[in-house]
């Protein structure tokens, strides 16, 4: 039996492969988040001023609702013939399948965050008055809590009635200390201020979240 | 047992009606806040309750999740459910309270905040079970109740600092509380929890009856089954 | 009627399972031997997925138990297993071999050699670059059975696996089973198409409402059981 990081790899790169075929989670994602975008647009026409002060909030919620067309698919590809059935009659470890996914998942909503930040600027005429790089590292620490608690809870919404509805009704409650701390680091670094308390409260939520969740997944995936 | 529900009835409302008057009657009219304030002795007993129950319904989650007993799957439920009732119910008294004194029905207040935060939690935790069918259901619950209880500590640290950063108006805290409008809370919280106790084993004596008859009917289903149309 | 043979690789013990107030098993209970190859007959609803599905690990059995090749659970012995579903269990979007090669993995088995033998083995090409969204539902059934091979397990578990096979690939199929049978590996095939067993299969299994009621060489008994075994589709 190889290695369960060598199964995890395989795992993503069959993943990406898919994806890369049928560009389902990634077009949806980015047409919808463009779709926010555009209707945050029409609801708020903000100075640059102003706009230093709602755009964290406004980016945050794109890509959360973004986040959650990605996290269905994801799983909703194992189900379609069954196949997660296949795997789980093998001996490859239930852990390297959800760290496959939420690696994953955490591309693909990179991925949407690289393409759409430009648009969130030019609409919004953003200037960042602190530095980017820590802009960037609030992005990949959000992203991570979301993917991992959100993919958590899409394979947990497999095994229930209307699972489509239920993701976001698991995922935003207990997501809600993450997006706070999302939305306030990047509104501070926007305005030039620190941002460390949140960067850190960040980096503990994913770490215990992503703890949890794989001392959890055996269970839940083995579940019927 | 059986003898003990009707006994433990009557002992409860005897309480409640002994902290309505503590709440009511002896406490001493609070001097800014005037008669109001008395929903105190409702709004705050609550809240403890409800974090009582919540914590009962996280440590029977994980021991269903260690040993997968079907009692401590039953006591979660029970106790979220239960839980959430008087949660729902601070969330009610606070603006109540708040209205007068605060002259706003909601502030986005650290412990107003938190406990709308975990209410919303508790509710999805209600959702997942009541969506999710058949045997896998206390498992998935168990699972989520964990991550919720998890959560909590993130909520309260991280509204606790988004408040600090924007003063709002914050409950007068600090400051000596009288000792009578102490003991009328300590008992109200007493009273309450008693009910809460007597809630939560009704409706575990019922949802057991329930499971009971499920298993009766499968059992029927196992010996019979032409009789699998019940 | 069970021919006296040394150890059985799989032993039930009275198996319950139930979903919710429906109850798929009502207490199967039965001994196979090694090297032999079971067809599991019978209505629908009679339990025999459940069966199989447990058997695979992927239903916890409400009571009773089973042990499979010496041990109770089934992951220590999963990689001796293979299990063919219903459905196909591969990715629409790859090609048959892209897909053996990704669940070749999961075994740990990295030689794309494995992969093109078992696809030539069921009568598939291996350089066939479609994917397998866009098989024939009999090509498609094939690839799957090829995935079921691919560990080269010593008990095969399958469910309906000529269902929307033409006749000439079912037979096909069935001399490839038997060849492998051949070669000491149990074989529990699910299907409706008892028919095409005959001659091949060891033994028949008849189950009813969640029971095994007969087990026979003759099919010709079972006619008397249930109605029409032989019929085509489900």
């Amino acid at each position: 039996m190889s290695a369960p990081s060598g199964i995890t790899r395989v795992t993503l790169l069959k993943d990406l492969r898919l994806e890369w075929r049928s560009k389902d989670a990634v077009n949806s994602m980015l047409f919808f988040s463009l779709l926010v975008v555009v209707v945050f647009s029409f609801s708020f026409d903000p100075s640059a001023e102003e706009s230093r002060q709602i755009a964290g909030g406004l980016i945050w919620v794109a890509f959360l609702f973004a986040a959650v067309v990605a996290l269905n698919q994801t799983w909703a590809r194992e189900i379609r013939n069954q196949v997660l059935d296949a795997y789980r009659v093998s001996p490859a470890p239930a852990n390297s399948l959800f760290t496959a996914k939420v690696v994953g998942n955490f591309i693909f909503v990179s991925v949407l965050e690289a393409l759409m930040t430009p648009l969130f600027v030019v609409f919004y005429r953003l200037r960042s008055l602190g530095p980017v790089w820590q802009l960037a590292l609030v992005a990949a620490l959000g992203t991570w809590a979301l993917v991992v608690n959100g993919t958590f809870f899409a394979a947990m919404s497999l095994r229930t009635r209307s699972r489509e509805i239920m993701l976001p009704l698991l995922l935003f409650p207990i997501s809600i200390p993450a997006l706070l701390a999302m939305v306030q680091a990047t509104t501070a670094i926007l305005n030039g201020e620190g941002a460390r308390f949140w960067m850190a409260l960040l980096a503990s939520y994913d770490l215990v979240f992503t703890t949890v969740c794989l001392l959890l997944f055996e269970t839940v995936l083995n579940a019927e | 047992m059986k003898k003990a529900f009707p006994i433990l009835g009557v002992l409860t409302a005897i309480l409640l009606v002994y902290a309505l008057y503590q709440a009511l009657v002896v406490a001493p009219t609070e001097q800014t806040m005037g008669a109001v304030q008395r929903i105190f002795y409702y709004h705050v007993p609550s809240a403890w309750t409800a974090f009582l129950l919540f914590f009962i319904n996280f440590g029977s989650s994980v021991y269903y999740l260690i040993k997968r007993c079907a009692t401590a799957d039953i006591v979660a439920l029970v106790c979220a459910e239960v839980g959430v009732v008087f949660c729902t119910v601070v969330l009610i008294t606070g603006p109540i309270w708040a209205r007068p004194v605060w002259g706003i029905w909601w502030t986005w207040d650290m412990r107003l905040t938190s406990t709308l935060v975990l209410w919303l939690i508790y509710v999805s935790y209600l959702f997942l079970r009541r969506f999710s069918s058949g045997g896998q259901t206390p498992l998935l619950a168990a699972a989520l109740a964990v991550l919720g209880a998890l959560c909590v500590p993130f909520v309260y640290f991280s509204i606790w600092f988004f408040r600090t950063q924007h003063p709002q108006p914050v409950m007068g805290g600090g400051g000596s509380i009288d000792p009578r409008m102490m003991h009328a809370l300590l008992i109200n919280w007493l009273a309450f929890s008693c009910f809460a106790f007597l809630v939560c084993w009704s409706r575990y004596r019922l949802e057991k009856l329930s499971r009971e008859v499920d298993e009766a009917h499968a059992m029927q289903s196992l010996l019979d089954p032409g009789g699998r149309a019940l | 009627m069970i021919e006296n043979t040394p150890v059985p690789v799989i032993t039930v013990t009275n198996l319950i399972k139930q979903f919710g107030r429906f109850a798929a098993l009502r207490g199967v209970s039965a001994e196979f031997s090694g090297g032999k190859l079971y067809a599991i007959l019978g209505d629908n609803g009679a339990g025999k997925t459940t069966l199989l599905r447990t058997l695979a690990g992927l239903n916890q059995p409400s009571s009773g138990e089973f042990s499979i090749l010496g041990s109770r659970k089934f992951h220590d012995i999963c990689e001796q297993v293979g299990y063919m579903a219903h459905p196909s269990l591969l990715y629409d979007e790859m090609s048959g071999m892209e897909n053996l090669e990704y669940f070749g993995r999961l075994y740990g088995i990295t030689s794309s050699a494995r992969c093109a033998e078992v696809i030539w083995a069921v009568g598939l090409d291996p350089e066939l670059v479609r994917p397998v969204g866009q098989y024939s539902q009999g090509m498609r059934q094939r690839m799957s059975l090829a995935r079921a091979l691919l560990n080269d397990p010593k008990i095969l578990l399958l469910d309906e696996p000529f269902s929307n096979v033409d006749l000439h690939s079912a037979g096909e199929m069935v001399r490839l089973l038997a060849g492998i049978r051949d070669r000491g590996t149990t074989i529990f095939i699910v299907t409706h198409q008892a028919a095409l067993l005959e001659g091949a299969a060891d033994e028949f299994v008849w189950m009813e409402a969640g029971k095994i009621v007969e087990r026979t060489l003759d099919l010709k008994r079972l006619e008397n059981i249930g109605e029409s075994t032989g019929e085509s589709k489900r």
